[in-house]
């Protein structure tokens, strides 16, 4: 080949790699990216409470949502959602399912929305989580490594990420994958 | 009944594309040109199949038929009929269909107006463009058929997103895609002309008036866009350097200098290989920008990841396109290249710059968009790009670009005298000049708002001189009659491009906003005007709830009334979901611009108010852009058919 052949194969050579580039890239499932917290203490955080919420288990407190809450020797779930996203609302039925029929703790962050919108959503959904903090600004979702809303962390009973769903969460990922680990964690 | 009907058309123009992609090339290769006419036909029938299937889906929309899968998806029986109907290209779906309809639309053009051309380029082209249907008709049938059925009704639709819900957003889709499939035809013409082996003036006259054209829907939909979202989304905004507008936008500027540089084919015999490539490109950025827009290819990864099917078959499409047509470049144009020389100081040469200026640009955009999405895909980080990397990368590659295009129609091609040139510039130096200390004396411009403003003078005087040059003198009138329509077209898209360049500048350094929290009686002094509100009132429209304000905009100076402003606030049930309507009131050489926010009677609403001057000049400049570029199109037809006429005559004869 020669010398004068290269700039017309330039192209087809930048588009070649340009496709690999892509193809690697996005043939990663952003659902298998580990998270980089895994087996380690979730970020220090401290949110304040969603007001006016109308728990399904009748308790009135409302207490904001601190590193410290995530850490009670239980485990539990920490479920980032906002009433403005679609997925959330799809999502939602199988938390309380998982909250009514297996006592699990959900911790609810509430992902840069309208409280009052919050509180319509949790409204007409069912309110099952235990505390709802008020990530406004979004400051603790990045500091989570948040990829897309909604997004559910599991939490062992010390504190420590222990596992990362991006997206929203399924009837089959709940059953097999999540309430195992909750068990295994107790 | 219709539904299936539909459907069934789409299988139709599929084999009809097949036999139209393989049996044209064949009877090229072979010199057959019975079986050369076969892509005409094909080309005709497939415009016919795909309307009617395009038809079908508009009518599932109009009557609301909640059984066929994308109408309950995008449609609620609430909505205005006109809305209904732009519901069918408002989704992923439809909107590949009316690529589909846009693409045999083209085909059938090039099939019947292309009657000079010779047989096998027609061929050629025709069985190109097969290919493409081909592919993009596979796509829809396997992955996303809009005529697919719901098992279970449901009692009504989910409504469109009411964002959506506006007359700019029902044009802004079908002219942005008129814009992307005429580039398909371009990509045809090179592809063709590859498999030819030979690149010829005329067929740079051919490819031309189609890039032309392509050019000219561009120019409209991303305008078109532009507006919406100045109009729409509240802030006083009109450019937000995102990744869907950037995909709009990189096909534009490559059709840009695509369309500068087939000018040297056609005139000069020079460039090919570089023509052959910008054609390959452009139409490769199109798709890139169809995909984006649409499927959320590179907006959002998880999109794309919960749908591999989609995903890889978008991948692939883009694989054998992009990559057969760079393959074939790569083997045949390095024999293909030859043709005519040039100096410097000419008009092939002030093009040559014009297009590595606008091939920079594109590039800068494309890692601008690009580059973030990568990396996020990649690693998980999350960088912003934003406006302040295009500010800094983009406005300065624009600059000489202005400053040269002024020039270069005054350069003869071949070989010009720069000095000569410059001799005739001194009207527009002088434009320029006044137009710099009267931007310094009304100040706050800033370096980059008086070099704009300067370049916008400099460009519309020259650009307007050029064209008086050639015509002027004894016998004005009959030189001015006998002037070849493109150098109207030219004069007049540069002349835009000047007063686009001026609003552009004028509204970035001279905005003048307030945001305030204003109660019923309360005013506020902006920019000479003193606005107030009077009345905030529910209203109800066809499928919205609204809270509406008057406010009414005086002088301040005489307290004479300029308009009265009805920003609304309004409220979609169905979508859950609030709009603002910004209320705006033009003088032409200014937008008074209203925003109505939330709040109440006792503490008062957030109001934002904006004085946004020259902002109509983008509008108006975009669509005499796009005038130049369908009146120079024109022209190359006109001097086509009197050339025919001619040869014909000569025949005769």
């Amino acid at each position: 080949m020669s010398l004068k052949r290269l700039p017309y194969i330039l192209p087809l050579l930048i588009f070649a790699g340009i496709g690999v580039y892509l193809w690697i890239g996005l043939g990663h499932d952003p659902r298998i990216l580990p998270s980089a917290l895994l087996n380690k203490p979730a970020p220090e955080f401290n949110l304040p409470p969603l007001q006016g919420r109308a728990r399904l288990d009748g308790k009135s407190e409302e207490l904001p949502l601190t590193t410290a809450s995530l850490a009670t020797g239980k485990p539990m779930l920490v479920n980032f959602f906002a009433s403005w996203c679609g997925p959330c609302q799809v999502e939602h039925p199988i938390l309380n399912d998982m909250a009514k029929a297996h006592d699990v703790i959900i911790q609810g962050v509430n992902y840069k929305d309208d409280p009052r919108r919050a509180l319509i959503f949790l409204g007409q959904l069912g309110d099952t989580y235990d505390r709802v903090g008020r990530d406004q600004d979004g400051r603790v979702a990045i500091d989570f490594g948040v990829y897309g809303i909604p997004e559910t962390f599991v939490v062992d009973g010390k504190g420590r990420i222990q596992y990362r769903h991006p997206g929203p969460l399924s009837p089959e990922i709940a059953q097999n994958t999540i309430l195992p680990l909750l068990e295994s964690l107790k | 009944m219709t539904v299936e009907t539909g459907h069934f058309a789409l299988i139709v123009a599929l084999i009809l594309a097949l036999l139209q992609s393989t049996v044209p090339m064949w009877a090229a290769a072979r010199g057959n040109r019975e079986l050369m006419t076969l892509a005409r036909h094909t080309a005709w029938g497939q415009l016919i199949c795909v309307t009617l299937a395009f038809c079908a889906l508009m009518y599932a929309f109009s009557r609301s038929d909640f059984s066929v899968a994308v109408v309950a998806m995008n449609s609620h029986s609430d909505k205005p009929f006109m809305y209904k109907l732009a519901a069918s290209w408002g989704h992923h779906e439809g909107s590949l269909l009316l690529w589909i309809l846009i693409l045999s639309l083209f085909g059938a053009c090039v099939a019947t107006f292309g009657r000079g051309m010779p047989d096998p380029l027609r061929a050629r082209v025709l069985a190109v463009q097969g290919m493409i249907g081909v592919g993009f008709l596979l796509f829809t049938l396997l992955t996303s058929n809009p005529f697919s059925r719901l098992l279970e009704a449901p009692v009504d639709g989910n409504g469109l997103n009411p964002l959506l819900q506006d007359p700019g957003l029902v044009f802004h889709p079908p002219l942005l895609y008129f814009g992307y499939v005429g580039m398909s035809t371009a990509f045809s013409f090179a592809v063709a002309a590859l498999i030819e082996g030979k690149v010829t003036p005329d067929w740079a006259r051919w490819a031309r008036t189609w890039v032309l054209i392509a050019w000219a829907g561009l120019t409209m939909g991303i305008s078109l866009g532009s507006w919406w979202a100045y109009y729409e989304l509240g802030w006083g905004g009109f450019w937000f350097w995102d990744p869907v507008e950037n995909a709009s936008f990189m096909p534009w500027l490559l059709a840009t200098a695509l369309l500068h540089c087939v000018s040297v084919v056609a005139k000069r015999d020079a460039f090919k290989g570089w023509t052959l490539l910008l054609s390959i490109l452009g139409f490769s950025l199109s798709l890139l920008g169809t995909f984006i827009v649409r499927s959320g290819l590179l907006t959002s990864v998880h999109a794309f990841a919960t749908d591999p099917a989609r995903g890889v078959f978008i991948l692939g499409l883009l694989g054998v396109a992009v990559g057969g047509a760079l393959l074939l470049f790569a083997i045949r144009a390095p024999t293909m290249e030859g043709g005519n020389g040039f100096e410097p100081v000419s008009r092939e040469g002030a093009l040559l710059l014009n297009n590595l200026l606008f091939a920079t640009a594109t590039a800068t955009v494309l890692i601008g968009t690009l580059y973030p999405l990568v990396l996020e895909a990649v690693t998980g980080e999350k960088v912003s790009v934003g406006p302040p990397f295009f500010n800094a990368t983009f406005v300065p590659l624009m600059m000489p670009m202005l400053a040269i295009m002024a020039v270069a129609p005054l350069l003869a091609w071949r070989k010009a005298s720069a000095l000569a040139a410059m001799k005739q510039l001194w009207l527009a130096g002088i434009a320029a000049a006044g137009v710099l200390l009267l931007v310094v004396w009304i100040g706050g411009a800033g370096v980059a708002g008086i070099i704009g403003m300067t370049l916008a003078a400099w460009l519309a005087v020259a650009s307007i001189y050029a064209w008086v040059r050639r015509w002027w003198g004894k016998g004005a009138l009959g030189r001015l009659v006998g002037l070849p329509l493109e150098v109207h077209g030219m004069t007049i898209a540069h002349c835009a491009a000047a007063v686009i360049v001026a609003g552009i500048t004028a509204t970035s350094v001279w905005q003048g906003e307030a945001v305030k929290l204003m109660k019923v009686g309360d005013s506020v002094d902006l920019a000479g005007y003193t606005w107030r509100l009077d009345r905030v009132y529910d209203t109800i429209g066809p499928n919205y709830q609204a809270m509406r304000g008057d406010m009414t905009v005086t002088r301040t100076s005489d307290g004479s009334t300029v308009s009265t402003l009805h920003p609304e606030r309004r409220f979609y049930p169905v979508a859950q979901q609030n709009t603002t309507e910004a209320a705006i009131h033009t003088t032409g050489l200014a937008d008074l611009y209203a925003v109505l926010g939330e709040g109440n009677p006792q503490s008062g609403w957030a109001v934002r108010l904006y004085y946004n001057p020259l902002v109509p000049w983008m509008w108006f400049g975009a669509a005499f852009m796009a005038l130049g570029g369908v009146i120079s199109a024109a022209g190359k037809i006109r001097t086509r058919r009197s050339r025919a006429a001619t040869a014909a005559a000569e025949a005769v004869a």
